[in-house]
Formats: structure tokens, sequence, C-alpha cells
């Protein structure tokens, strides 16, 4: 084990070039429950494995060093998961609790029917950033893709940079918060005054995410125009 | 009067267009009304070719029956062998398919559980995600993912036997869930998180994963996931029923389930309904040479669903080579719904017993398809779940009794060589020779 | 459904031990695509005349006598390599003169490549295994792509595997799935262009290779291709100078870019690029959808 944090805890390090990752899933997954183990961890190595530190259920903290594939952090509960790299598809998918937070990119559907919690992208998201979210908050520094967003129920997006086409396609009530541009809105997805009390949501957010740099009222709010809730002979399609 | 003397009166001059017949004609009407397309409940009615077509030789000079009772026909089913290391295991060969709560109500679940359990086979959840009285009252729950991941959450995926990602369903492959607002009460509303009273509409397609390569970086995280205990089960609703099967072999699914399009739903265009997809008997045949060809028929299972309503149906979907069946509108039909005793009430619907398809209104009298809690309170799950149980044996008996009268004392060892065809058309489908001939329609002199 | 790996060498180092990376890579593909696999290589540039690759079924197939009779009709032909079911060709030759003489002489015979650089393999079974049979750790060359394939609608064979060949020193490799082929591949074969299977993405290098014929530049090609081709997909193009990435607008394929001082890399996954020296420090991105990414010996 390595030496310890300021806070004199040990760090439990797992080299995913040696150690199969079923193993440290396997490790990871034991702790649920509030069962005894290290708090801190650190995985080296990814390489770009899927589905690492997925299925987290306990407070504690991960660090993993390098690129991680598909699914990272799946189904976070209560883990505070940091990523030194970028990721692939799927990153905290369905996450419920907990944190998330990458250091460069990550690929589509960061976030993806995302219950609770927060996800932070230091760099950019690709495609479908936020896809069906149902309750999680995302902050995204750089910018995202096309059909971010798409069917989001509830929860926030902000996306401190620029946002693909078809933006919050077929939007429920989620909120989106962009403050580059907007290649395009999707279908029901419509700008929306930012009044007071969601520049101090935004703000909150930022300053979750460790963006204090970012000015919360250079934003505007996206929002659900409400005309796709009800089939009509308009949107029937 | 019944609404069958009704439709019977007939005068003189009166000649019914086969194309434009009074349902056609109808709906056309209901179009011009309306500017909506024709949202409604139950599989496809119109007739296609399916296991009534098909007949089982039974034992006479050259085979010899087994006795009823005394001499064996087993019906247990471990469905999950492949990769999971808790496999699930079945008495019967028949589980009950996934239908959400949502489109059933609360009551009419854990119904379907308490049937389900008696008999020893499993539930499957649906578009909505795991119910409480669900979980509690089935032993066996097999939870599904869907594209819409209403109601997903990890603490579920692990209180079930078993995980099924759901491709499409036979009502409509490539289709999304589809709920109407009168059905989004709060409690669903809730667990679906969206807005009560809305008309939910779902994704055709999941949002972390499209084609079977990636499904199998999915099933590979799902696995993970459960430390790798569960059964992972594949849905497709009937297409290319050989290459589906091929490919979530190849992803790395433990159980395949292939619903034809005969299969049921709670709310779907009509035209989806009974306009795509193949029927369930020529998907069975398509499926089991999949598997054959991969050498892994019975290590990969395949579960079959879409208009099985008898016994008959079960043995011949086991002869052609299904490890088991799946029931829906049979289990809903066994609880009561469509039952004669809300005649009166159907009639003020525009409806009759037996003809009710509009699950999608959620007024359904019977207390099944609604989330209206005078109409839901009317149900008692404890009774139905009787009635469910009772249905579930008497498939399993028939099953049994037309395997033992072809000489098996397992079900599973029936097979394609059991049946004969009454049409051309299911000789083709299904490949066994048309009845007293050796002609199957497509296949050689010696063999295919 | 499918993995693709491509690989562009910037340093001699890395044209070296093209081969090896190659194989490293498509190993790392082999659960997308558990089928067959295949590569198209670039190397050895014949200075006149042009070069083949030739596959037969028969393992023992007389390629010495294949030559003598090539050698007949153009007056100068070599076979320099045999690797397992293929055989590379020289002849005193243009390219498409010597492949349409190969065909109408030798049906049972399939030409996987064409041009003065290029060179195909591939093969059904395990890519593991493909990579030893074809012996890819020897392979040097300035760039390569490579398929590991998952049949999602057609069947496994040999033909039916990627990468296609859609014109001299060009090939191509799709992970994803077209769903206007049929009637398309019936349009382009009015016009000339001749299908050898009911593989969807030998239809798609068919279109390219009647966009090239009538004009249009890779860029153009793939361009116009974003409006005619429907479906999903990720390609890879090879051509002599370098190579071409495009993801549909809808983009539900996956595709990651890397680039060194000493390479460029493109794989369906990134634990592909993992393997490759330098992977740790280089520049890692995804190409963004309906933009056609173009990398060319001269301007790298």
């Amino acid at each position: 084990m390595a030496a310890g944090t300021a806070s004199g805890t040990a760090v439990e390090v797992v080299d995913l070039a040696t150690t199969p990752l079923r193993e440290l899933n396997q490790r990871l997954h034991d702790l649920a429950g509030g069962k005894e183990g290290p708090t801190h961890w650190r995985v080296l190595n990814p390489r770009g494995a899927h589905a690492v530190a997925c299925g987290l259920d306990a407070e504690i903290d991960i660090e993993i060093d390098g690129h991680v594939g598909y699914y990272c952090a799946g189904m976070n509960q209560l883990a505070n998961v940091c990523v030194h790299g970028s990721a692939s598809t799927g990153l905290a998918e369905n996450m419920m609790s907990g944190t998330v937070v990458i250091e460069g990119s990550v690929s589509q559907s960061a976030g993806a029917s995302a219950h609770g919690g927060l996800l932070v992208v230091h760099g950019d998201a690709a495609a479908r950033c936020g896809i069906s979210m149902k309750g999680v908050d995302i902050v995204v520094r750089g910018s995202v893709g096309h059909l971010s967003g798409f069917m989001a129920q509830s929860g926030s997006l902000v996306v401190c940079g620029d946002a693909g086409e078809a933006l919050g396609d077929s939007l429920y009530e989620a909120r989106i918060y962009v403050r580059g541009e907007i290649a395009g809105l999707g279908a029901d997805c419509v700008e929306k005054e930012l009044r007071a009390e969601h520049v101090a949501q935004v703000r909150g957010l930022l300053e979750r995410a460790g963006f204090d740099d970012v000015d919360p009222s250079s934003f505007r709010r996206y929002g659900s125009a409400r005309e796709l809730y009800s089939f009509k002979i308009d949107n029937a399609y | 009067m019944t609404i069958f003397d009704e439709q019977a009166q007939w005068r003189p001059g009166l000649r019914e267009s086969y194309l434009f017949d009074r349902n056609a004609i109808a709906e056309i009407q209901r179009a011009a009304r309306e500017g909506i397309y024709d949202i409604r409940g139950f599989g496809a009615k119109r007739r296609v070719p399916h296991f009534d077509d098909l007949l089982l030789l039974g034992a006479s000079i050259s085979r010899y029956p087994l006795e009823g009772y005394r001499e064996r026909c087993d019906t247990n089913v471990v469905l999950g062998s492949r990769f999971a290391s808790k496999p699930i295991e079945l008495k019967i060969p028949v589980t009950i398919a996934g239908m959400s709560f949502g489109a059933l109500s609360a009551p009419a679940k854990e119904a379907l559980g308490r049937g389900a359990s008696e008999v020893g086979t499993a539930t499957t959840t649906g578009d909505g995600g795991m119910t409480a009285e669900e979980r509690e009252h089935s032993q066996t729950l097999v939870y599904q993912l869907l594209p819409s991941r209403y109601g997903m959450n990890p603490d579920d995926l692990r209180k079930a036997d078993a995980i099924e990602v759901v491709v499409g369903q036979g009502a409509k492959p490539g289709g999304g869930g589809m709920l109407l607002g009168h059905k989004i009460s709060d409690r669903v509303a809730a667990m679906r998180d969206l807005p009560q009273g809305i008309d939910q509409r779902s994704a055709c397609r999941h949002p972390d994963w499209t084609g079977p390569d990636d499904l199998e970086i999915k099933i590979g995280e799902l696995r993970e996931l459960t430390d790798w205990e569960k059964p992972i089960f594949v849905k497709v609703g009937a297409t290319r029923t050989y290459y589906d099967v091929q490919l979530a072999v190849k992803a790395r699914a433990d159980v395949i389930v292939v619903d034809g399009m005969q299969g049921g739903t709670a709310a779907t265009q009509d035209v989806f309904i009974e306009h795509v997809g193949i029927p369930t008997m020529p998907a069975v045949r398509l499926a089991v040479d999949a598997l054959e060809e991969l050498g892994l028929h019975r290590q990969v299972q395949l579960i079959v669903s879409g208009g099985i309503r008898s016994g008959a149906d079960v043995a011949k979907a086991l002869a052609l080579g299904a490890d088991a069946v799946s029931i829906g509108t049979a289990a809903l039909v066994a609880m009561g719904d469509n039952s004669p005793e809300f005649e009166q009430e159907y009639r003020k619907l525009g409806s009759s017993a037996g003809f009710y398809d509009d699950w999608q209104a959620g007024r359904d009298p019977a207390g099944i398809s609604t989330q209206d809690d005078e109409l839901s309170g009317r149900f008692d799950p404890v009774l139905a779940g009787h009635k469910l149980a009772n249905y579930l044996r008497v498939l399993n008996l028939e099953t049994q009794t037309l395997a033992r009268a072809c000489g098996k004392s397992h079900v599973h060892n029936l097979e394609p060589e059991d049946l004969v065809a009454l049409t051309i058309e299911a000789a083709a489908m299904a490949r066994v020779p048309l009845a007293g001939t050796d002609w199957i329609p497509g296949v050689g002199e010696h063999g295919s | 459904m499918c993995g693709i790996v491509g690989l562009f060498a910037k340093s001699p180092a890395i044209e070296e031990s093209l081969g090896r990376h190659l194989a490293a890579m498509l190993a790392q593909m082999s659960a997308r695509g558990p089928d067959s696999a295949g590569v198209a290589v670039y190397r050895n540039p014949v200075t006149s005349g042009s070069k083949l690759t030739l596959y037969s079924r028969d393992t023992l197939y007389d390629w010495d006598a294949l030559c003598g009779q090539l050698d007949g009709a153009f007056g100068g032909a070599t076979v320099p390599s045999v690797r397992a079911s293929h055989a590379v060709v020289l002849v005193e030759a243009d390219a498409a003169e010597a492949e349409v003489w190969v065909r109408r002489n030798f049906p049972d015979l399939r030409v996987m490549s064409a041009g003065s650089v290029i060179e195909i393999y591939k093969e059904v079974g395990r890519p593991e295994v493909f990579s030893e049979q074809f012996s890819l750790a020897d392979f040097q060359g300035t760039h390569v792509l490579g398929h590991t394939r998952m049949a999602t609608e057609s069947r496994v064979t040999t033909e039916g595997s990627h990468p296609f060949s859609t014109g001299l020193d060009l090939c191509l490799v799709h992970n994803g799935s077209l769903s206007n082929h049929n009637r398309l591949r019936r349009t382009l074969q009015r016009d000339g262009i001749e299908f050898h299977t009911e593989n969807d993405t030998e239809v798609a290098a068919g279109y390219l290779a009647w966009k090239l014929r009538e004009g249009a530049s890779l860029e153009q090609a793939l361009e116009e291709g974003i409006e005619d081709l429907d479906g999903f997909y990720t390609f890879a193009v090879a051509t002599a100078d370098g190579f071409a990435v495009l993801r549909d607008p809808i983009a539900c394929k996956p595709a990651v870019l890397a680039e060194t001082d000493d390479w460029v890399a493109m794989a369906s996954e990134y634990h592909a690029i993992a393997v490759l020296p330098g992977a740790d420090d280089a520049r890692v991105w995804e190409p963004e959808p309906g933009i056609v990414y173009v990398w060319e010996k001269a301007a790298v």
C-alpha cells in the first residue's frame, strides 16, 4: 500500500496490468452496506478497460490513473470516482448518487439515464450527454455533442462550452444551461428566461464542480415547451 | 342479443368487401375524425400461420406412449447455465412475460407473482421498473433493462434473479414503449420520473449502446454489476430472427427470448401490431437453427412467446426446440381480462367481452390494465393469483399429456420430427412435412 | 458488427514494427469481431507494373503455375510471397488489366486487392489465429487498416470479410449496419459495378468506387455518401497515401483517434490503441459525426 494522504488515510492501490478487473470490482462491491475495508483506492493502468469501478455502493474515494473504456462507474452509488484520463461510452450511466469527475473528455452517453449524484467533465462530452437523465446533475467544462439532453426527464445539464445539434430533443423537465454556441435545438426544446433562481442554481453547480472562474449569469437556459406531452395530430410521429 | 347476433344480421344484397370490410371502414372514419393513429392493446388479431397449423404424431405401433401419472414426464427447465453462477430453475416450461407496472395495475402485478410462485415459475418486470409487490410475491423475478430505463437502479438489479435486456417485443419490433396520460398516475409518474398525466413516449434504442458489438460490452457491465451471478437474457421481437439469435449469442447472452408478431402490448399503433414482424412459429425454427449452427442449442436457452394459449401451443413450441415459453395475454385473460362478468361495462365503453382491446385507455373494468384506484380495487390479487396458477397447471398438464402420448419422459425430448403440418405455409415455416406426405416446401428430396 | 483498427506511421521505427503493432491492436478487437479478420497493408510499392493479392480456397494452390501463365501473358510476373491462402503477385501490366485477366482466366481465384502498394489479407476465424496464419508481426510498411468481424446479416465467409477493395490501392472497413444497401446494390450493378457477396459493406465500397470513377475525390465521395448511404456506420478508408475516417451523422457506432509524433491511430475502442508505444501520452480524441477526416503522407 502506498503512503497516506495528508489526513493519514492509507490508499489501496490496484494495478489492472496485473490484477483482473473482476477481482477489483468484487473487492469494491464487498464494501457495500458499510462493510469494513479501505476507503481510498487508486487504480492503475486501466488502459481502456470496460466497466471499471461499476456498481459501487459505498462511501469511498477512487482515483483511476489513465483512460477507461465503456461504463466506468456505471450505476454508481455513494462513491466519489475521479478519472485522470478520458472515458468511452456511458461514463456514470444510471448513477444514483455520489460523484464522478473526469479530467479528460468523454465519449457518448455520459451520465445516461442517471438518477442522482454529480458528474463533472473537465474536457468535452460527445453526443448524447445526459441522454434520458432522471435527476443527475452534469457539469461540462468544455462542449457537448449532438442530441445532448435527449429525452432528459429531470436534473440539470450545465455546459460551459458549446452544444451540438438537436440539444434537448424531446425534453421533459430537466434543465439545460449553455454558455457557448448552440448548433441547433431539438424538438420541444426552447430557450427560457434566466432568472435569479436559475443563476443561483448554476452558481451552486459550478461551485460543486470546482469551476469558480465561470460566470453563472453568462449562461442561457433551455427547457421543454411541453408541446409533446400529449399525443396530438401535429406531433404524432 | 349478444354482439355476435347483432353482427350476424344480414339482408339480401348486402355484400361486404374483403378489402374495405367493416373494420377497415371504421378505422378510416376514426382516422378522419381524430387525426392520429389508432393506439390499442392486445396482440395481432388477424389470422397468421400459427401452431394450430401443426399436429403432433402420437405413439401407436412404431412408438410407445407413457402412462399418465405413474410414468414420469418431467417439465423442469434451467435457465442461464452458460455463464451465470446462479442459474434459474423453473418447475414448468412456462414463464410470465414482461408487462409493466403502469400498463398493469399494482394488484395485477402482485397476482402474476402469486400465481407464478404457486407453480414454481418466474415473472418478469416491464417498462416501468420493479414494484415491491412483484418482488415480494414472485419467487423468481426477471428484471428488464429497456431503452427507457424507467425505474432502473442497481439495488433492484441485485434483488432480481435474472436480467433481461430488451431490444424489442413482438408487437412492435423497432418501436419503443408507450403509456398514455390517463395511466400516468402519481405512483407511476414517480417510478418513471415523469410528470403526471402526460403521454409517455419511450426511445426505441438503448441510450448507451447500439449494435451487438456494443451489446456485448453492456452485457459485460451487467455481469460485473451483479458479480457474474445472474443469468442475462436478451429479448427480441421476431424479425430477422436467425441473425438476431446468432448475434445475441455472440454478445454472450445466457438466454434468448423471441417474441413473435402475435405478442401482446398495452399500447401500440394498430398498424405496427398487425404489419411488422414474423409469426411465432417460423421464429422458433429460425432461432433454433441459429443455435444449432453455433452448437449451442440447450446451452443457450430459448424462450418463445407470442400467442401461446394452450398446452398444445407449448408442446409444439418445445417440439420445434424452445426450452420454455412465455405468456402475457393469456395470463391476463386467466386473471379476468375480458371476462363476461363485465359485459355491461364493456358495452358502455363501446366494446364487448372477448373484444376489449383498449388497454391503453386505462379504464379496464377488470382492474388489470388500469391505474384507476376504484377499478383496480375490484381486482382481488389473491383470487386472481390462484386462477393464474390453475391455468399454468393446466398448461403444464396438457403439455405433459401430449408429450407422454409421444413417448417422452421429459418435455424437452419433443422434437420437430414429432410434428406434421396441415398447410403448405406451415410446413415451409416450421420445416416439417405436410401431413401424410414427405414434402417440406423448400427442402430438397434428401434433406435441406 | 465489428472492430476497426488503423495505424499510420510517421517515423521509420513505427514503419519497421508496423505489423507487430497491427497484430496487437487486432487482438484487442477480437471480442467485437470473433468471426473473421482482415487487414490491408501498404508496403513495398512497385516501381513498374502492378501488385495483386490473390486468394485461393485451396491451401496447396500452385501459385508458381499461375505465375508462369501471367508471365507468358504480360512478359513479367513474380510471386514474392505466399501467406496461408493468399499470394502477392507482381506483374508487368496495368493493375486493372491484370485484375480483369485473372478474373477471366482463373475464376476460382479471388482478387483481394490490386494496385501498386496495397495488399489485402482476410480469412474466417478468430483474429488471434488470423494473426498467426498470416505472420502479421513480420509486416513493415507505411500504414495499415485492420478489421475484426461479427457478421450481422450475411454469412461468415472469407469473401464477406473486410476490408473490401473498392479500386486501385483503395479499401474500406466498416463498423455498423446499412439499411438501404439492397436497392443501392442493384442501382450500382446496372452501372457496371460488380458485387460478389450479400454484404452491406461491399455496397458501400462499390459506391465509393463508383463515385471515384465518376470523377469525385475521396473526400467528395465520402461526403456524398453521408446523404446516399442510410444506416449507422464508422468507415475507415485507406489509399496509397493515407487514410480517411467518417462517422454517420447519428453516430451510434464508436470511434477513437489518437496521435503522437510517431503515429496516428484509429480504433473502435481505446484499449486497442492502449497497446501502442507512447499511447499514454498521445493526444486522444473522438472524430465528430458527419465529418470526413483525412491523413496523407505528404501532409503529415
